[in-house]
């Protein structure tokens, strides 16, 4: 037995102790966080929904909530489809490479029927709702303004099928949801395949 | 007569003796003494030293407001808007109430501003008060959060579409962004729970820690001493007693002074809340007057006014990861004054051309950018914008450089003072 302290030991018991002690508040700091993520509820709320597009008028747009989004279906008239073309050379992602949308909307009319748009109405910016400009011209945009949509937000601006132009803070293209034809005129936003 | 003076006598003997009982058993006097009564803060502290005390004061007003408030309002999807329209037109004096509250909002960040402003100014985060400067600066982070949280609250639809634009920042975080984005919503969307955890955040989180920051924030000041107009140490210069010779005691002296200051200020403030709570849609927005509507954003939509110097940057940046970014460094760089500032004199009065020409750049691009984060998104006034952020950062980023090269003028060894 001796009168001299064993530092050696002292600190290996110190170190040891507050590692333990920080593995333990790691464990119980991590239902706490995890309490925070979407809730078995919210989950279970994300059911697709059925939207009747036959008395849709050609170029008009209708809005329809799927998981407390906005989800924008526009009835494009021929004209609007001829300025796709047209609005390419000044898109940022025109082959929607870089865009989120299932396969099948991964071309110019980002859509299973080139006459009915469907896309997420959430600007992929910072998340405001663009509004319909689909008015070539419309000089509350700009001048040369080939008509789409401009989010009144941040100034970011995407053409008729949700593509973003060059030189807006938007990255990305607007996302285009899983969606498909119930009959001619019933689509089912939210679920892509037959057994979804 | 004889019974009167000795039971004034009698009762002064019982007053001190119940002190005496209270100081064995807490410090009451010795704090009095040592934070009030003689902490000895310099005597030329002007106009620019009301603000403190003043933030200290809505502080204040917020929490007893906030407290009644919560009484009555309901923190779910289905109820928060009624439950406002409720307090302002059913519950007695509900209305004053939530108007106190309202106005305290855009109060506290005015002399927040201004109480900042007079830290540049003079150099109250040079050596040796960099601790008082950073436990400053989280209490303005601090705020900022309360005053989110707090905004999504009356679930108006600019709170929704403000919240929705919030929250999406942190999208731009590389590869965790959605998933953070879902984590702080508890949702896919702002819903119902995200309302409900930002009720929790703004009534009981964050006010903990900004009472907690604040004593920090009083204790440092205490430690090191206030600076004055003069950026002179007064503590160098001191008497035979010890007191520094530029030097009087908080209590009378002070306390006086700042009541004076709270008067002004109530008047001011009573003046908004009784004719002009909405102040012309900038404390209040008119697009909030609706119910939260997730499929419409507001056609015009700007946050509050205290956060547009900040909000002109996010949207000047034609890029969502930079322009956040730019944002969130704006808001930090003033952490980092006490290193960039080289300067060896802290008042403005003794500084060089140079600074000069830079502080008061700053000051008019903050406002500039503050009035441009108001503004609908337009060509010249995304470039004017552009060019103002330039200014905003050349403040922090050049500082290091002109604040070392700056001509400065010799400083006194004591404060100047002129009695009246």
């Amino acid at each position: 037995m001796t009168e001299e302290v064993d530092t050696g030991r002292r600190h290996f018991l110190t170190v040891a102790t507050v590692a333990t002690g920080a593995v333990g508040a790691a464990f119980v700091a991590y239902p706490f966080l995890a309490s925070w993520k979407p809730s078995a509820r919210a989950k279970a709320m994300g059911a697709p929904v059925e939207l009747d597009i036959g008395k849709l008028e050609p170029g008009a747009l209708v809005k329809v909530e799927w998981r407390g989004k906005a989800i924008y279906v526009v009835h494009r008239t021929p004209e609007m489809l001829a300025q796709l073309t047209a609005a390419e050379p000044r898109l940022r992602d025109p082959e929607s490479a870089e865009s989120d949308q299932p396969e099948f909307a991964r071309n110019q009319a980002r859509a299973l029927k080139p006459e009915y748009l469907v896309v997420v109405g959430v600007c992929t910016h910072l998340g405001c709702a663009p509004l319909d400009k689909f008015t070539p011209g419309d000089v509350t945009v700009a001048a040369d303004w080939p008509g789409g949509f401009f989010c009144p937000c941040h100034g970011s601006s995407f053409d008729l099928s949700g593509r973003v132009f060059r030189d807006v803070p938007a990255p990305t293209n607007l996302p285009v949801p899983p969606y498909r034809y119930l009959s001619d005129t019933r689509i089912l936003i939210g679920a892509e395949a037959e057994n979804a | 007569m004889m019974g009167s003076t000795s039971q004034a006598a009698g009762n002064g003997g019982r007053l001190a003796a119940l002190t005496a009982w209270i100081d064995d058993r807490f410090p009451m006097t010795k704090m009095w003494k040592e934070q009030v009564s003689e902490y000895y803060a310099p005597k030329n502290m002007n106009f620019w030293y009301f603000f403190g005390s003043l933030a200290l004061l809505v502080l204040v007003i917020q929490i007893v407001t906030g407290i009644f408030l919560t009484m009555n309002y309901k923190p779910s999807a289905a109820d928060a808007f009624g439950s406002v329209e409720y307090i302002m037109r059913d519950v007695e004096w509900g209305w004053l109430i939530r108007y106190m509250h309202s106005t305290g909002a855009s109060a506290f960040f005015i002399v927040v501003y201004l109480h900042m402003f007079r830290a540049l100014l003079y150099g109250s985060y040079q050596k040796p008060r960099e601790l008082l400067w950073i436990f400053g600066m989280l209490i303005y982070l601090v705020l900022m959060g309360e005053a989110f949280f707090g905004y999504l609250l009356p679930w108006g639809n600019m709170s929704y579409w403000g919240a929705q634009v919030i929250v999406s920042l942190f999208g731009a975080v590389p590869v965790v962004g959605d998933s953070l984005m879902e984590w702080i919503r508890g949702d896919f969307f702002i819903s119902d729970i995200t309302l409900n955890r930002f009720f929790a955040l703004h009534v009981i989180a964050l006010p903990l820690v900004l009472i907690f920051l604040v004593i920090a924030h009083l204790m440092a000041l205490h430690e090191v001493g206030s600076n004055n107009p003069d950026g002179v140490e007064i503590k160098k210069v001191k008497g035979p007693d010890g007191i520094p010779l530029d030097g009087i005691a908080f209590h009378p002296y002070y306390t006086v002074k700042d009541l004076i200051g709270v008067g002004v200020f109530l008047i001011l403030f009573s003046l908004v809340v009784f004719f002009a709570p909405t102040m012309g849609g900038y404390f209040l927005e008119y697009a909030n007057f609706e119910p939260a509507n997730p499929l419409q954003t507001p056609p015009h939509i700007a946050p509050v006014w205290y956060f547009t110097p900040f909000y002109a940057i996010l949207r000047a940046v034609p890029s969502k990861s930079l322009g956040a970014g730019l944002m969130g460094v704006a808001v930090i760089l003033f952490l980092f004054l006490p290193w960039l500032d080289r300067g060896k004199v802290k008042s403005i009065r003794y500084r060089g051309p140079l600074f000069k020409f830079f502080l008061f750049s700053f000051a008019i691009a903050f406002v500039a950018l503050g009035w441009l984060g108001l503004q609908p998104v337009t060509p010249l006034f995304t470039n004017l914008a552009r060019l103002f952020a330039v200014v905003y950062f050349a403040f922090f980023l050049l500082m290091p450089w002109y604040s070392a090269i700056d001509k400065t003028k010799p400083v006194p060894t004591r404060v100047t003072y002129h009695a009246h």
